[in-house]
């Protein structure tokens, strides 16, 4: 998978939050790699976000003349096999790729987090069964199950988003339940427990908010998985589907015509480069400014 | 040493190493990169194209085919059909053996024919249905009886149904004679690695081996086309089949290489749900002037130029244009907008109206049905792509669950092989449920009729109903593009995509 | 330590069975049916038919998987729908091929991230530290397929330097096999890199901030001495406990790798057999897939214990 790498689980500080606060972003912000993060996804996000304003051709506008056209003045990144204008469909294709990144993601904390919550905190046999189907879906390769998700589901991008999704969901399982673990042992549950807070208060005013922090990191780091495997599941030809642009889709198209029209796959390929460094370096950046230890 | 000496011995060493290497050059292994990987290797179970080109090599047929689909002999070397049509006698080549020894005969071929239509999985049954039993009438001579006239019948033997297996493996191995095939061809099976290679020998006591200059041939499934084309401009391979069209220029560029191409027997198109299930009732289904609207929409030349590079023929028949049972009284037709949107106002659409069609998610039907989707919408056509696993869109299409479906038919050498299934009433791929009764008479009767001439006047009178109706929408015919190294000699393209390697040499 | 081991052999059993459960379900649930795309193109009715018998799949699903559960645990898991061939031969066949890919990417792995993580702990904080890390986060954006697209346009058509697909064993030819396999390892590998890199840097980096190494230092021995022969090889657990764990990391990664270079391994084969519907090879790749992942797990967490006795692993 490629994302930076599973988080540790610090231990975290009830009493420092509102110093802490400040303390994060100004780390954060001294913290250069971080901004350049933010700075690659910020971009992209704008130009996603911008795609119907700017005066770009239509993505989906065909132009039997101008096939496989290097790129020049009328078309600044050349065109594709049935005369497409590339950038357009690239700054469309940002949709789809940071749609896809940050629904599956959303898909996987939704199911996730509740989940390991759960587990983590009652422990017993809930937490024995949701451990062992845990270690049942991540056993089985995550590239694999989204393939095989996706073919079942139908090949387009909701369903790639789905599938993504779904296979992604053990992470935040495995880390919530461990988060929740460690905080659920801490004296100051134990007093809330004895004077009678009601569960559900407890797991949502203490329990999650203290848990959180590696979870957005993960999320963050997950983000960038997500992406990569929709391009993934595009490239085989699960994913989006032509004529929507995807950049994974128009890879798969390029790979055919790489000495033909070489620009075809080296558009794509950058950004979906860029927009996932952006994203590593943007969770990487997130966990050394939350994590006490390091100063 | 003295001068003399130091000679002599360079001398012997040189005409040692001419004659080596003399030798060497006269063993040359073939090496042929396919599309894809072959599935079962027992021609009655086989069901894939390069399947076929395998089988080129392995398998002998009864009667094989000229460029121009001329039924000719192979393992048989004559044949007679009786004056009623109820039978047909077959001379058998003598000399032949199979691989493993066992000789071949007319109990060969009775063994053949019946494994062909009672082994479970054989695929081959429906090609074989109208020989209702076989007679020995000699070690080389033997009978078969019809049920029924049956002008299909040479033409299946020319293909898989008319494949010899070893009676002794096929009865040894059973189903599983796939995983080592024993037939009687040019080369012999060595071994299989799925999806990495298939190694034949030349088989010495091949009836024909003067003919086949190679000591072995390798086929190696290569999806990727540009792949391909970089193994065989690297040396890596010899020769590949299906080059993709937009390789053309760079392939024909490449001095040490060479183009050779055929147009093949299939057609491509879009497929029309008449009447199959609830699906069927819809204003495409009910009403022929919606379709001809959309095909008179459809520039099928410039399809053919921007999609393949004007490298396949563009088609509006089940037959290309090439073909002799093409209906020259009906050629390709120019694109004609005004008369699309006349005929979609006739039919009460004068805003036009939406199409829905699948499509399988590969490069080429997506790259078609796109630029389809952009010619329709100037007739006001507005298309909608469903795209899906071919898994997917089979199994839809079957059962009825579709408005119209891109899809085409790899061709047979008869043409009631690209007609039947598809276009009689109870056709067995007659997907679109499409019945009309005179079409079932037209293709009945030209199942059966005994002469050239009868035949081409009935099927030019299906193809003018077909156009009519339009089920099938006929867009384009695949071009078999092959490229091979230049010191490739003697290969000959043929319309069904196989390659023979008979008279094929290599030259240093 | 054996009671140890026995009781993670304990709790993977359920887990497998789990995964059996969920991969054979999976499977079923897959919309087309496999039967029309082998029937082939004509579609007899009558072959269907056989087949379906043949293949028990007109049985209802949950005796269909005991049949194929009892046949698993007996070492037959099925035969190809597509060529016949038995699942297990055709898994025999391809585990060499990806675990060669899976041996040279993790030596290049480990040859490129191993030094760049010690090198970037030794110099935190310094230019030298910020830049592995980003080329290192590179590598892991890097989107695999792609890589390995302009790696074949590059070396293999424009330079003609190595094939761009195939695969030789290496027992038939030692160095046209590691030809074939040197461009999908070093794609493979520089992903695992970055990875490991990171690893090491973090391993190291809590390893030098010890009593043990300040001790070190006091007494005056070299950095470089102090570094490698001290600190490394304190930081070689959490190494090589990743390592284990990351071949399963590669089998994932092989995937779409496999499938450009069109190398004949798992990967590919489980993808063709998804596209083909041919359950029994995807349900066979995937249990012994998943219960290499458990294997290897064990394997770690045994090396973990024994390499660090000190620690009690919950």
């Amino acid at each position: 998978m490629a994302q930076a790498d599973l988080v540790d689980s610090p231990s975290p500080d009830p009493g420092a939050s509102v110093p802490r606060d400040n303390r994060v972003w100004r780390k954060f912000r001294s913290h250069r790699s971080a901004m350049a993060g933010a700075f690659l996804v910020g971009f992209f996000v704008i130009v996603a976000l911008a795609a119907p304003l700017l005066p770009i051709p239509d993505p989906a506008a065909t132009d039997w003349g101008a096939v496989r056209k290097a790129p020049s003045w009328a078309h600044w990144m050349g065109t594709d096999e049935i005369g497409r204008d590339v950038m357009s469909r690239m700054i469309w294709g940002a949709q789809a790729s940071l749609l896809a990144g940050v629904v599956s993601v959303g898909i996987a904390i939704g199911l996730g987090v509740p989940l390991g919550l759960v587990a983590g905190y009652f422990g017993g046999w809930i937490d024995a069964i949701v451990s062992r189907c845990t270690e049942a879906v991540l056993a089985a390769p995550f590239l694999i199950l989204a393939i095989a998700l996706a073919a079942f589901l139908g090949p387009s991008l909701t369903n790639a988003m789905i599938a993504i999704g779904i296979s992604a969901t053990p992470i935040f399982i495995r880390l919530t339940r461990g988060q929740v673990m460690n905080v659920a042992a801490e004296d100051y549950i134990e007093a809330a427990r004895s004077i009678g807070t009601p569960t559900h208060r407890i797991l949502g005013r203490y329990i999650l908010p203290n848990a959180l922090p590696p979870i957005l990191v993960q999320a963050t780091l997950t983000v960038a998985t997500a992406i990569i495997a929709e391009a993934s599941l595009s490239f085989l030809g699960l994913g989006q589907q032509p004529p929507a642009p995807s950049w994974g889709s128009m890879l798969n198209t390029a790979k055919n015509f790489l000495n033909q029209a070489p620009w075809m796959a080296m558009w794509p390929g950058v950004s979906i480069f860029l927009v996932v460094l952006g994203f590593n370096l943007l969770g990487d950046g997130l966990r050394d400014a939350l994590d006490p230890r390091e100063t | 040493m003295d001068y003399l000496k130091r000679t002599t011995i360079c001398a012997v060493a040189s005409a040692i190493a001419l004659t080596a290497g003399a030798q060497a050059a006269l063993s040359k292994d073939l090496r042929i990169a396919l599309q894809s990987d072959a599935d079962v290797l027992d021609p009655d179970q086989s069901r894939t194209f390069v399947g076929r080109i395998v089988y080129a090599s392995l398998c002998d047929k009864l009667v094989d085919i000229t460029p121009d689909l001329e039924i000719i002999p192979q393992l048989a070397t004559s044949w007679e059909t009786a004056s009623d049509g109820m039978s047909v006698t077959f001379q058998l080549r003598e000399g032949v053996i199979f691989h493993d020894g066992t000789p071949f005969n007319a109990e060969a071929v009775a063994a053949n024919i019946e494994r062909s239509q009672t082994l479970d999985e054989s695929r081959r049954k429906s090609e074989l249905k109208s020989i209702t039993s076989t007679e020995v009438l000699g070690d080389y001579e033997i009978k078969m009886n019809l049920g029924g006239a049956d002008a299909t019948l040479l033409a299946q033997l020319a293909d898989r149904a008319g494949m010899m297996m070893s009676p002794t493996a096929a009865a040894e191995a059973g189903a599983d004679f796939g995983l080592n095939p024993v037939c009687s061809g040019p080369f012999s099976f060595t071994e299989r690695v799925a999806q990495d290679k298939i190694v034949l020998t030349r088989f010495a006591d091949y009836w024909n081996a003067d003919e086949i200059a190679f000591d072995s041939v390798t086929f190696l499934p290569i999806p990727d086309t540009t792949v391909r084309l970089a193994n065989l401009q690297s040396g890596d391979i010899d020769m590949l089949e299906r080059l993709a069209a937009t390789d053309l220029a760079q392939a024909e560029a490449d001095a040490d290489l060479v183009v050779q191409s055929a147009v093949s027997l299939g057609y491509q198109g879009i497929t029309f749900n008449i009447s199959n299930g609830a699906r069927g009732d819809n204003p495409w289904g009910n009403d022929k002037r919606l379709r001809q609207a959309l095909s008179h929409a459809i520039d099928r030349e410039a399809l053919n130029q921007v999609v393949f590079e004007g490298a396949f023929a563009p088609g509006n028949q089940a037959f290309p244009p090439t073909s002799p049972w093409y209906n020259q009284s009906l050629p390709v037709p120019p694109r004609d907008i005004e008369k699309a949107k006349t005929l979609l106002a006739e039919a009460g659409f004068p805003d036009g109206l939406e199409l829905e069609v699948q499509v399988p998610n590969s490069t080429e039907p997506l790259a078609v049905m796109q630029v389809v989707q952009a010619m329709a919408a100037e007739a006001g056509i507005q298309i909608k792509l469903t795209s899906k696993e071919f898994a997917t869109l089979l199994s839809d299409q079957s059962a009825g669950d579709y408005t119209a479906s891109q899809i085409g038919w790899s061709g047979r050498v008869d043409p009631d092989g690209n007609n039947h299934q598809f276009a009689t009433t109870d056709g067995g791929i007659n997907d679109s449920k499409f019945s009309d009764p005179k079409m079932d008479e037209v293709l009945n009767t030209a199942r059966v009729a005994p002469g050239i001439d009868e035949r081409k006047a009935l099927y030019d009178e299906a193809t003018a109903i077909m156009l009519d109706e339009l089920n099938r929408l006929f867009l384009y015919h695949v071009t078999w593009i092959w490229a091979h190294s230049a010191k490739l000699q003697g290969f000959t393209p043929y319309p069904d995509g196989m390659i023979r390697l008979e008279g094929v040499t290599w030259e240093e | 330590m054996l009671r140890f081991l026995l009781r993670r052999i304990f709790i993977a059993i359920p887990t497998i069975i789990l995964i059996s459960v969920f991969v054979f379900s999976l499977q079923q649930l897959l919309p087309g049916d496999p039967l029309l795309v082998l029937a082939g193109e004509e579609r007899d009715p009558e072959v269907l038919e056989a087949l379906r018998e043949k293949y028990r799949l007109n049985d209802p699903i949950p005796m269909q998987y005991f049949a194929w559960a009892s046949n698993a645990l007996q070492g037959d898991l099925g035969t190809s729908l597509r060529t016949n061939q038995p699942v297990t031969e055709l898994i025999l066949e391809k585990l060499p091929v990806t675990l060669q890919l899976a041996i040279m990417s993790m030596i290049f792995a480990m040859l490129i991230g191993i030094p760049a993580g010690i090198l970037s702990a030794a110099k935190k904080g310094t230019l030298v530290d910020y830049t592995a890390n980003v080329v290192a986060l590179s590598g892991l954006s890097v989107p695999n397929f792609w890589l390995g697209i302009m790696l074949i346009l590059l070396v293999s058509v424009k330079w003609q330097l190595l094939p761009a697909s195939g695969y030789t064993p290496p027992a038939e030819d030692f160095w046209q096999s590691i030809r074939t396999m040197l461009m999908p390892a070093f794609v493979l590998g520089t992903a695992l890199a970055a990875t490991l890199m990171r690893h090491t840097r973090s391993a190291m980096l809590s390893v030098l901030s010890t009593d043990y190494i300040r001790t070190a230092r006091a007494k005056g021995l070299r950095e470089r001495n102090v570094i490698m022969v001290h600190a490394f090889r304190n930081a070689l657990t959490p190494i090589v406990t990743l390592t284990a764990l990351l071949f399963g990391e590669l089998v994932a990664g092989a995937v779409l790798t496999e499938q450009i270079f069109t190398i004949p391994g798992f990967g590919k084969l489980v993808v063709d057999a998804v596209f083909n519907r041919d359950y029994a090879v995807v349900q066979g790749i995937v249990l012994v897939t998943a219960i290499g992942f458990i294997f290897m797990n064990l394997i770690a967490d045994a090396l973990y214990y024994i390499l660090n006795p000190r620690l009690k692993v919950a």
